[in-house]
């Protein structure tokens, strides 16, 4: 056998030593998976520009007494049905200019409008400033959905929780309370139900409620049924875990990402709802203002002041397209897999 | 199959049997009565008309009474409308609100398919995204906001329909269009992702690898099977098109059933809201079974394995 030589430690030297760490050094910094889904939703510019949009509108309806011009329900019927002017740069369309008889008529001169007055959108059939009722209604439109969203997931979520998790006889029950509640048109519902309640807000937000958890509930319950089978439930269960406990602990985290998606879809149909019960007129009641509101007098002069009608449709066009947008981008971020 | 229908059609009755008693009662609660319009009546005079409607006896009876009815196809008598029969209502209107309807589904989803399925054939490229857009569109505007604008420019501007009138086709196009735009906007999403998903499956590179024309694999073998799944969304799509017909019959003046519901909130009607609410339940149960039950007839891989639900 040959003898090892005894070799000085000074000897020995790494190889590659700086090239090796360079190498086996992980380039980008390991994500969690919220970060990773913040990547993927900022990488999707159309889910961008959709968020920004609302951010903007929802910053102006926050800070709506700060923002509008004027108070939105102040009446001053001299200066009634005042096309669009911007201060007094010449744009068709918003110089305040009208078409009377064929002529291009100056409205607010006409009127007798203190020189210096303009309104950016015009005023109503009231003289009431346009923008800053739609800037107020908009807020009241927001206000109404999120609260009947908020509604839906107090409703909802337990209900799904609950009726996946126990199964067997108290699912069935459930799952027909259900079935017959989402049975009935949801409009239908929410039509009595304004009927019988008192107009205002807290009756639109309770009759949009009462039928809206339905969705949410049985998107739940689908979810809890595939989570209650996984490992880490079981070994919650096997560690002695109380129902409650597994619930919030493990069962409401995995389920973020659906109760988050679909509440960017309930958030367009509550504003829908508000809308259209508002525009049939048994919603938000007057002076107050709310897309839907606005709309429905916007209509009813729509043939000759159009811009009226503009507006609000605009707003809540944007409104509705922007949240179904977000809505997708979102599902694309939470499950890539789930699209193309 | 046989007891899985039979069931289904138990629940169905179970269904309207519990809307019908909560109908009832929901309106009983009502404030008001369909009476505090005429306040020139006496004492006496309105206890002969609370007579006449049988508004005087208990609520229970009122409630057997309306039930036996309901048995008997009979949704009681309207408070308004010249003391019509509620049926009688239904049925004088129902044929304007079943023309537009039916053909805004139709126009819709025809116009969906071709939407979504030309959409997943062009899968990202520029009129993929061009018909994403539209279906977007179609999705978010309320059907209420397109009436009023179809209104404006194709018949008070542009004089290409009537503004607001019922008689011959030409006045139910913009209606139509009106309500097609959300079944539209539906069906080509839903489309797009199911034939994005059969276009990447074995059997289509079978068919195309065979020598098939691209036509052919598409028309014989992608759009079918991408057709399949789009039954499922029928049923609620059939509803959004009834609640949407309530505003847009209004905006357009259309003597539909849903302008007729709008005018009984409006008036207190009772017993035609609740004959009407009945109604449309009605319709709405009987869609959504007919729906599964096809849907199990033409995808042999379901045959309603576990119930045709989730």
């Amino acid at each position: 056998m040959e003898q090892i030589p005894n070799v000085p430690k000074e000897k020995f030297k790494f190889v590659h030593d700086e090239n090796n760490a360079e190498q086996e050094k992980i380039g980008t910094p390991s994500l969690t998976y919220l970060q990773d889904v913040r990547r993927r939703l900022f990488s999707n510019k159309v889910a961008v520009v959709c968020l920004t949009l609302l951010s903007i509108i929802v910053l102006i309806s926050l800070f709506a007494p700060l923002v509008a011009p004027h108070n939105p329900n102040a009446q001053q019927v001299i200066l009634s049905n005042l096309p669009p002017k911007l201060g007094n740069l010449n744009i068709p369309g918003f110089n305040g200019y009208q078409n009377m008889g064929g002529h291009m008529v100056d409205a607010y001169k006409q009127a007798g409008a203190p020189k210096g007055t303009y309104y950016l959108l015009g005023t109503d059939y009231l003289g009431r400033d346009l923008l800053s009722r739609i800037i107020y209604g908009t807020r009241l439109s927001l206000i109404v959905a999120v609260l009947a969203t908020m509604v839906d997931l107090i409703i909802g979520v337990p209900y799904g929780i609950v009726s996946g998790w126990k199964g067997g006889r108290t699912d069935t029950i459930m799952q027909r309370i259900v079935e017959i509640v989402s049975s009935v048109p949801n409009l239908i519902v929410v039509i009595l139900m304004m009927i019988i309640l008192k107009p205002g807000l807290g009756s639109i937000v309770i009759a949009i409620a009462i039928t809206g958890w339905v969705t949410m509930a049985r998107l739940i319950r689908a979810q809890t049924f595939q989570l209650k089978e996984q490992e880490y439930v079981l070994a919650a269960r096997t560690l002695g875990e109380s129902s409650t406990k597994i619930a919030t602990k493990h069962l409401i985290p995995n389920l973020s990402s659906t109760i988050i998606i679909q509440t960017m879809f309930t958030i367009p149909n509550a504003i829908f709802f508000e809308a259209f019960l508002s525009f049939i007129g048994i919603g938000i009641p007057a002076p107050n203002a709310s897309l839907g509101t606005l709309l429905s007098d916007g209509q009813k002069a729509f043939r000759f002041l159009p811009y009226q009608m503009w507006a609000p449709a605009i707003i809540l066009s944007i409104i509705m397209i922007a949240t179904n947008l977000l809505g997708d981008g979102l599902r694309d971020a939470f499950d890539p897999q789930s699209d193309d | 199959m046989t007891k899985y229908i039979l069931k289904r059609i138990f629940y169905l009755f179970l269904t309207l049997f519990i809307i019908a008693t909560l109908t009832f009662f929901l309106m009983k609660l009502l404030p008001g009565t369909p009476f505090s319009n005429q306040n020139r009546m006496s004492p006496d005079q309105l206890k002969i008309v609370k007579a006449q409607y049988g508004l005087d006896q208990s609520v229970f009876v009122q409630y057997v009474r309306y039930m036996g009815g309901l048995l008997q196809g009979n949704l009681g008598t309207s408070f308004q409308f010249n003391n019509e029969p509620v049926t009688a209502l239904i049925g004088q209107r129902l044929a304007p609100s079943m023309q537009i309807g039916a053909q805004a589904m139709v126009v819709g989803t025809v116009l969906g398919i071709l939407l979504g399925a030309v959409a997943a054939i062009r899968k990202n490229t520029w009129v993929d995204t061009l018909a994403t857009f539209i279906s977007i569109l179609g999705l978010s505007i309320p059907s209420f906001v397109l009436a009023v604008l179809l209104q404006f420019y194709l018949a008070y501007k542009w004089h290409i329909y009537p503004v607001a009138l019922w008689d011959n086709f030409q006045s139910s196009v913009l209606p139509t269009l009106a309500l097609a735009a959300l079944p539209l906007g539906n069906v080509a999403r839903f489309m797009r992702t199911e034939m994005v998903d059969v276009m990447s499956s074995d059997y289509i590179e079978l068919a195309k690898s065979k020598g098939n024309s691209a036509w052919k694999v598409v028309t014989k073998h992608a759009l079918r099977n991408s057709l399949i799944p789009v039954v499922t969304i029928i049923g609620p799509m059939a509803v959004s098109v009834m609640t949407g017909s309530m505003v847009v019959e209004n905006i357009f003046s259309i003597p539909g059933i849903g302008e007729q519901f709008v005018k009984s909130i409006t008036t207190n009607d009772y017993p035609t809201i609740m004959g009407l609410t009945i109604f449309y339940s009605f319709l709405l149960v009987v869609i959504i079974l007919i729906v599964d039950i096809l849907y199990g007839f033409i995808d042999p891989r379901i045959r309603l394995g576990n119930g045709g639900k989730e």
